[in-house]
């Protein structure tokens, strides 16, 4: 059974339609990697998938949990599926090992002992072992960016999302986050990515997904999308950003 | 009799104060707690009472001090309720005080970004668990030096109360210049006691965005 569940979704934003019937299945412990240009609304699907958005019309089922605007189920939803954002969001008022357990001490009433050790481990498995005791503002913007990834794992999520992660960051930086997005890949993890960073849909996504203006335009394998594209948007968007 | 302002009238000026200063507390506690609710109201999810708490706001910043004052101190007598002058005065400072401070926290719990509200969300948390956790704690930190702004023109408005015969440090002064016909030392020196509960408000205030601002991310 999928774990996700995407049935003809369609959502409008006042008189402009950003997503134009949407459905999408992907299995458990797989990668998805969803690419397109700006506005395709690869960006609103994945926001769609954990409540951040509401939809007009279809259905989606993530981890067992139907998407709905009701803010108890929405809860429950959000127990299973976690989200990492552009701008990392972390909470700058808290250390960084508050940021990772403030959830889990409040959503799983986790004690204090429990949740030192929860964060310790968190912050080993993104490396960071050593800014447990570090304000966000004292971190890089890569070392920020595995923080929220820590952040979303201590919920012990059975799906995450990664939106655009690492395009705020410069190169170097990207590639710290992108070896820990791999690492929790190769873990089982099932994940859904909406990316600009070709080489890693192509490398680790065990699916890509190419949207076009609200709709799927292309989706399958990246090894047999990437060496035949089988439509000229692809094939140009590819060219584009590979140049 | 003309008196001397002498050391006596001073003293008596100085113990007014704190009368000034109880108006102040009074005001800051009760009109802070009523603020607080209002904030809360009016950046709640729910339409009505977000109405409620903008008619509210509207209303009070609309009416001068004054005439709260007078409705809480003639007003309520005419209807059979007489209160002391001086809870009178507090009730009225404390309505006036919720109007601007439930406005300053509003502004203050907006101005937090709306990814704090996304980021915890995601996490599961519910509504409350978000405003006490991640809302509030960067709100507090906002409306720190507009909160204390307001407190100091609050200390200085205690003085209107001086028209319903309390005799807090505005009345003392009248009636020791009615005694002495000295106005300006008399009047200098309740000036320099207002500074005096002042300045160190603003000076605070200062001190709080400084050290608060040390660890705000750049």
């Amino acid at each position: 059974m999928p774990i996700v569940q995407v049935d003809n979704l369609h959502k409008r934003f006042g008189s402009l339609e950003v997503l134009k019937g949407i459905s999408l299945t992907v299995e458990r412990g797989t990668v998805v990697a969803l690419l397109g240009r700006s506005g395709s609304g690869k960006s609103t699907l994945l926001r769609c998938l954990n409540g951040l958005e509401t939809f007009d019309s279809g259905s989606a089922e993530v981890a067992g949990h139907k998407v709905t605007a009701q803010p108890a189920a929405l809860r429950e939803l959000r127990k299973d599926v976690g989200i990492v954002f552009q701008s990392f969001n972390l909470f700058p008022h808290l250390s960084v090992a508050d940021n990772v357990t403030l959830a889990p001490r409040l959503v799983h009433k986790l004690d204090k002992a429990s949740a030192g050790a929860l964060a310790e481990e968190m912050l080993a498995r993104v490396g960071l072992s050593d800014k447990l005791h570090a304000r966000p503002d004292q971190l890089s913007g890569g070392q920020q960016q595995r923080v929220a990834i820590a952040r979303s794992l201590a919920m012990k999520p059975k799906v995450m999302l990664f939106d655009e992660v690492t395009s705020a960051l410069d190169p170097e930086l990207t590639a710290e986050v992108l070896t820990v997005m791999e690492r929790l890949a190769a873990d089982g993890m099932t994940m859904l990515l909406v990316t600009h960073e070709m080489g890693f849909a192509r490398g680790v996504a065990s699916q890509t997904v190419f949207m076009l203006d609200g709709r799927i335009h292309e989706a399958g394998p990246p090894v047999e999308m990437f060496a035949s594209p089988k439509t000229r948007e692809f094939q140009q968007f590819i060219g584009q950003s590979l140049k | 009799m003309i008196r001397d302002y002498s050391l006596a009238e001073a003293l008596f000026l100085l113990d007014s104060a704190k009368w000034t200063i109880l108006l102040t507390l009074l005001g800051t506690a009760f009109g802070g707690l009523l603020g607080l609710l209002v904030a809360l109201a009016r950046t709640s999810t729910s339409r009505l009472l977000q109405r409620a708490a903008t008619g509210y706001i509207a209303t009070i910043q609309g009416i001068p001090v004054l005439i709260l004052l007078f409705l809480s101190y003639f007003g309520l007598s005419r209807a059979g309720l007489n209160l002391p002058a001086i809870v009178a005065a507090s009730v009225s400072l404390s309505i006036y005080a919720s109007a601007y401070l439930g406005d300053i926290w509003r502004g203050a719990i907006q101005s937090v970004p709306v990814q704090q509200w996304e980021a915890s969300a995601s996490l599961a948390l519910t509504r409350a668990q978000q405003f006490r956790t991640v809302i509030i704690p960067q709100a507090v930190r906002i409306s720190v030096p507009p909160t204390v702004g307001f407190l100091v023109q609050l200390v200085k408005n205690t003085s209107i109360v001086s028209i319903v015969s309390v005799v807090e440090l505005t009345r003392a002064g009248q009636l020791i210049n009615n005694a002495t016909f000295q106005p300006f030392p008399v009047f200098i020196t309740v000036a320099a006691i207002y500074f005096a509960i002042c300045f160190p408000l603003s000076w605070s205030s200062r001190y709080l965005e400084r050290k608060f601002n040390a660890n705000r991310p750049g």
